[in-house]
Formats: structure tokens, sequence, C-alpha cells
């Protein structure tokens, strides 16, 4: 019983872990696709963020300046972004490829190019990263029962970074629904002709979304290089920052329903990582690659409507043309 | 797609014009790259184009690649004319192989190779269309957003293929996740045995008959996109979707035949990687060319003709980038993934930054063009 226990709370655990970078970057995506940006360039984003955080850790030894490095080049990719689809209107799905695969070149060639390794950044020191809290040791929480490993590897023994995303889905939720600037951000994904009428700036509005958006992204990936992992390695994001996009449309673009896509598709992952090579009882062997698809088949099934409706903002991937 | 501010240019400045001054953008901040890392970009170029013509062995590489992406920059073009975005060409291409490794597994203990590689194309093609009419069915009758979807299959079809090629073809004893070799019946001749054939000495080189099955595919969307009545509703429903239903086109319709035909087009990679160089499913052989097909497709304006010259572009990019790496070890291979990415940017994502300046340039040298756009 015990031990199963044990089980269960080092898999909450690791759902959370993995579940940080994917609320980071489906809050991101949501910011810019409620403002009626598509933003499939997360990845890229992400990705951009990891090895400028890594890069600067490196080269400073401060996790601060790291994750200030990180946001600055997430914002300045999402700047881009926001240039081609907002200034000079182009297509949002091709902008958002070309980050993508921009941010996958670069990196490896730049940390290549500085540091060999083929691409990969130096070990980081522990003083250069977001190390874990420890609230209580490994020993004296197994002391207590039940609640002691549920209080060390749940709620406490994070990293910071970690706090900080599920703090971000609230903070989204107040700005989205309860602000100005979040009843103005929603109408302009809906209807940015009337927002337009109001006398409100479409393009300024959207740019704020999508800089948030590469804010959010460079958090996700200072975490992956510098708080989860201790150094950048090429194409580290893995495909999360779609996951986090199938995440928000399994969210409806709703921050609370989202984070829980998040937590579930980061249970999946935590999940298929176990159970590799395990035989379970009247089954067999569970084909790991089937959990590892199944949150990219749960998005496809909902956008489908067959489970539910997930409906888009209504102006998303229109660029605005203001009359004349 | 669509918003797109329209300044009236001539055809060439279009289809000629922009495509080069997009390439020479992306050429200069791959050059400012360069710089940064702190090589002569000058030299950099010159390694990389002498790289990629310098003999046979060299053309020879340079348009095997360019054969993958001829068929992604088709099958992205084809789905564009719908005004559709398929970004499953990755994925599409990679089941496609699962279809060509089945059939020739199953078969090549029989049958002659002149009966095994068309088997092994078409099943090739039947996988690669279905793995794109499932996405073109969810967006045509359940309007899930295609470009959502089909990121999604590009990621089922890589689980999928771990899957099989770890679990289920895995030849017995083999250390690696891939089928068992095919038999020699089942390889597309190269050319270089070809020319041997013919009496010329080639060296050996993974360029093979496929890049014939690519020029007739380039033929073949030519002729089906601008000379017969699909073609016509295809473009009719990527112009305007209103004014084709009401011609009396079918978008639903138009939506599964250009994604068919998308996915089908994709499935020439397997051709060129599995019968024709790999004889045998390996995992990952696609190596990005779907993404490729994107930038390829862009720069070529979606004319077969285009993307023949902007897929020997690639191609020359991906063999002369290989040169260049190992020359300078500095630079990675991956600057050419930077390079696409950056095509992309220019000729793609920001298409109209360019167009204003480019129309009054064009207009200082012509003044016609001044006059039709005051009246």
């Amino acid at each position: 019983m015990e031990e199963l226990w044990l089980q269960a709370v080092s898999i909450l655990a690791a759902t959370l872990r993995t579940a940080t970078p994917l609320v980071f970057c489906a809050m991101a995506g949501m910011f810019s696709e409620r403002s009626g940006i598509i933003d499939i360039g997360l990845e890229g984003k992400m990705l951009a963020g990891a090895f400028a955080a890594a890069c600067l850790a490196v080269v400073t030894g401060s996790a601060w300046l790291a994750l200030l490095g990180a946001v600055l080049v997430g914002v300045l990719m999402a700047l881009l972004h926001g240039l081609a689809c907002i200034t000079y209107r182009g297509n949002q799905v091709v902008s958002g490829v070309a980050i993508n695969i921009m941010a996958a070149g670069l990196t490896v060639v730049l940390g290549n190019a500085w540091f060999g390794r083929g691409g990969q950044t130096p070990d980081l020191a522990p003083e250069a990263r977001f190390m874990p809290f420890k609230i209580l040791s490994r020993e004296s929480a197994y002391e207590i029962p039940i609640l002691g490993p549920l209080y060390a590897f749940v709620i406490g023994g994070h990293n910071l970074l970690v706090y900080v995303a599920f703090a971000t889905v609230p903070v989204a939720w107040w700005v989205l629904y309860h602000t100005r600037f979040g009843l103005r951000l929603r109408a302009v994904g809906e209807d940015p002709k009337v927002v337009d009428t109001a006398g409100i700036s479409v393009a300024w509005l959207r740019y704020r979304a999508v800089i948030i958006a590469g804010l959010l992204c460079g958090f996700a990936g200072a975490y992956l290089a510098i708080a989860q992992n201790a150094g950048f390695s090429p194409h580290m994001t893995a495909g999360r920052g779609f996951i986090a996009l199938a995440a928000m449309v399994f969210g409806k673009w709703r921050p609370w329903p989202a984070m829980f896509a998040c937590l579930l598709f980061g249970l999946l992952d935590a999940i298929a990582i176990r159970l590799q090579g395990v035989i379970l009882p009247g089954i067999g062997q569970v084909p790991v690659e089937a959990i590892q698809a199944l949150p990219y088949i749960l998005t496809v099934v909902l956008l489908a409507g067959f489970v539910g409706r997930a409906m888009a903002p209504h102006a998303l991937g229109q660029p605005y043309v203001k009359e004349r | 797609m669509s918003g797109a501010p329209q300044v009236a240019l001539p055809r060439w400045v279009d289809i000629g014009l922009m495509p080069v001054i997009n390439l020479v953008q992306a050429l200069l901040v791959a050059g400012l790259v360069v710089l940064v890392i702190g090589v002569n970009p000058i030299d950099a170029m010159r390694i990389m184009a002498w790289g990629a013509v310098y003999d046979s062995v060299a053309i020879s590489y340079t348009l095997y690649y360019a054969t993958d992406f001829v068929f992604t920059g088709l099958a992205v073009a084809v789905a564009f004319h719908a005004g559709l975005f398929n970004i499953g060409g990755e994925g599409q291409a990679y089941v496609a192989g699962l279809g060509a490794t089945l059939a020739i597994l199953l078969l090549d203990g029989y049958l002659p190779g002149i009966l095994l590689i068309p088997i092994g194309l078409i099943a090739a093609m039947v996988f690669g269309a279905g793995w794109a009419l499932v996405p073109a069915y969810l967006q045509a009758y359940r309007g899930s957003h295609i470009v959502i979807t089909t990121i999604m299959f590009n990621f089922i079809a890589a689980s999928l293929m771990v899957y099989v090629a770890s679990d289920l073809l895995r030849a017995p004893g083999d250390m690696l996740p891939s089928s068992r070799e095919f038999a020699p019946a089942a390889y597309l001749p190269h050319v270089h045995d070809l020319a041997a054939l013919l009496g010329f000495q080639m060296h050996s080189t993974p360029l093979n008959l496929s890049i014939l099955w690519a020029a007739a595919c380039c033929v073949f969307v030519w002729v089906f996109i601008w000379r017969t009545r699909w073609g016509y509703a295809i473009r009719a429903v990527g112009l305007s979707p209103k004014a084709a239903v009401y011609a009396g086109i079918s978008p639903k319709g138009v939506i599964m035949v250009a994604m068919c035909l998308s996915g089908a087009l994709a499935a020439g990679v397997a051709l060129n990687q599995i019968i024709g160089y790999h004889h045998r499913l390996l995992l990952d052989f696609v190596a990005g060319a779907g993404f490729t097909g994107i930038a390829v497709a862009l720069m070529g304006r979606n004319h077969p003709v285009g993307i023949v010259l902007s897929a020997i572009l690639f191609g020359a990019l991906y063999q002369g980038g290989a040169e260049l790496a190992f020359e300078i070890p500095t630079i990675t291979r991956d600057m050419i993934v930077a390079m696409q990415g950056l095509v992309i940017l220019f000729s793609g994502a920001l298409a109209y930054m360019n167009r204003p300046w480019i129309a009054r340039l064009y207009a200082m040298f012509d003044r016609r063009a001044v006059l039709a756009e005051a009246a």
C-alpha cells in the first residue's frame, strides 16, 4: 500500500515537472490566439529561449540574468511574428513555421560555434540554475506517513519556475476575464472591427498579446534549460510547444481547462516513461508510443467535435485590414 | 491566402524577381549569422556553391536531395492552390514509407522488380494519401482546422512509425529499429547503374530513378491544376470559397481531392528514400523534407517550374552545406535548416514587406504603372 502511494506521489511530482513548460506555452498560445494571432511558433520561441538562458547562465553564472535573456529572446521572436502577422499581414501559420525552423537551425549553429560539443552548452553549476527548494529531506519525508511524501515531492521540492508556471494560470484568467485589457483582447480576437470602431488600436492590442506570448515562452525555455536540465541540448523542446498548442486547443482557449489539459498530457508522459517495457496483467505490454501519441489523438478527436466542441476565436488567423 | 494588399506588378516581377530578392535577403541574414560566429561569409558561400556542383558526385547528391524537395514542394503547392496549408507532408511521406515497405516485404519473394516497384509506389501513395485524407475529412466535414490536425498527424505518424519499426517490423537479431532489407529485385535502379549499362563510368551515389517520377509529377501537377476541371475547381476554392460555391463547386470535395493528391505526391519521398536508396524502412527517413517542401513551394510560387528550380536550390544548399560543415567545422549542417527558416520568413511570412518598395521602384522605371495605380 505504502509502496503504491509512493509510486502515485512520484508520478504526480513528475506530472507537475513535465506540465510546467506546457503550462507556460499554453498560456502563451492562449494570449496570442485570443487576440486573433495563430501561434504555432511556441516551439521555436521556447527553444530559442532555452538556448539564450543556457548561454547566459554559462557566461554570467546567474540564473536570473539567464531568465531575463530567455524572456528577451522570446519577446524578440514574438515581435518578429508580430511584424509579419500584424504589420505586414502575412500568413500567420507560415510565420510560425518560419520561427520554428529558424530556431531549430540557429540554436544548433550558434551553440556549436560558441561551445563546440555539437550544439550542447556546458553543464551548469547549481548556482547558475533554478534548483528545487528543499523543504523536507527525503529521510524526514518518509517518517511522516502519507502526507510526508506528498508534501516533500508534490507540493514542495520543485524549483521556482514550476510555481511561477502554475501561478500564471490564475493571473491569465484574471487578466483575460477581469481587466479592461482582457476584455479588449478577447474582443479583438472575435471581431477586430468592433474594437477598431471603438477607437482602440487593433495592432497595438495584438502586439501586446504576442509580446506576452513571447515572454511566457521565454520562461518555458528557461525552465527547460536552466531548471529542469543543466544546460541546452539541440532540439531539447522535442515537440513540447506543439503539445502545449494541443493542450490549449483541448482546453478550448481557456486558462483553467488548458492548464488541466497540460496536466493530463504531463500525466500521460509520466506514465508512458514508467510503463516502458512493463507488462500489465491482462493487457500485455502497452506500446509506449500509443500513450505518447495520445495527446495528439485526443486533440484531433476533440477538434473534430466528436467530444464536445472546441471553438476557436472567431477572427483567428485573419489579418485585420483597416477600411480606408 | 487572405487579406493581401495587392499592388499591380507584372508577372515576371512577381514570379521571377521576388523569389530572387527573398533569397538574397535570406542569404544576407544567414551571412550575418556566419559573420557573428567568426567565419568569412564570402568564403562560406564559395565553399557551399562549389561543394554543390564541383563534380558529378556533388551534382548527383544535389539532385538526389532535390528529388525529395520536388515531391514535398508539389505536395504543399497543390494544397496551397486549394487554400489549404498542409504542414503534414512530413507525416504523410513517413507513413507512405510504411505503405511501400509493407507491400514490398509481402511480395518481394514472388514478383520481379518491374511489378514490385510500381506496386510499392502505389502502396506508398495510398498510405500517404490516406494519412492526408483524415485531416482533409475533418476539415471538410467536421470543421477542424487543417493546420492543427496535420501538425497532430505528424506527431501521431512519428509515434506510429517508432512502434512499427521497433516492435512490428524489426528484423530478428537487428539492433536498429528498421525492417529487414528488401530483396534486390525491389531496388529502384540507381542512375550510376544505368550509366554503367550505357557505358559511362559514374561514381556510386544515392541518385536514383525516382527523379523521373518527380519530373512526371511536375508535369502532372501542371496539367492537373491548370488544364483540368478539377484543377480549376481547386484554384477557384483557393481564391474564394464563396465564389466557388456560387459557381457550383463543392469546397468539401475539393478539399478531399487536393489533400489526397497532396499526400500522394509527398509519398514520392518514400520512393526516393525507401525503394530507391535505403531499401528498408528506417526511422526518420524523411528527415525534414516535408518542412523543406514548405520553403520550396513558397519560393517556387506554387508552380511546378518554380518548385523544380527552388528544389534544386535547396538540394544544392544541402549538398553544399555538407561540404561546408566538412571544410569549416564551426558551421554545422543546421545552417541549412536556419536558411530554410529564413527563406520561409522572407518569401512567405514577410511577403508583403517587399511588395510596396518593389512596386515603388518598379513605378520609377515604368510610368504606365504609376498611371494605372493612380487610376
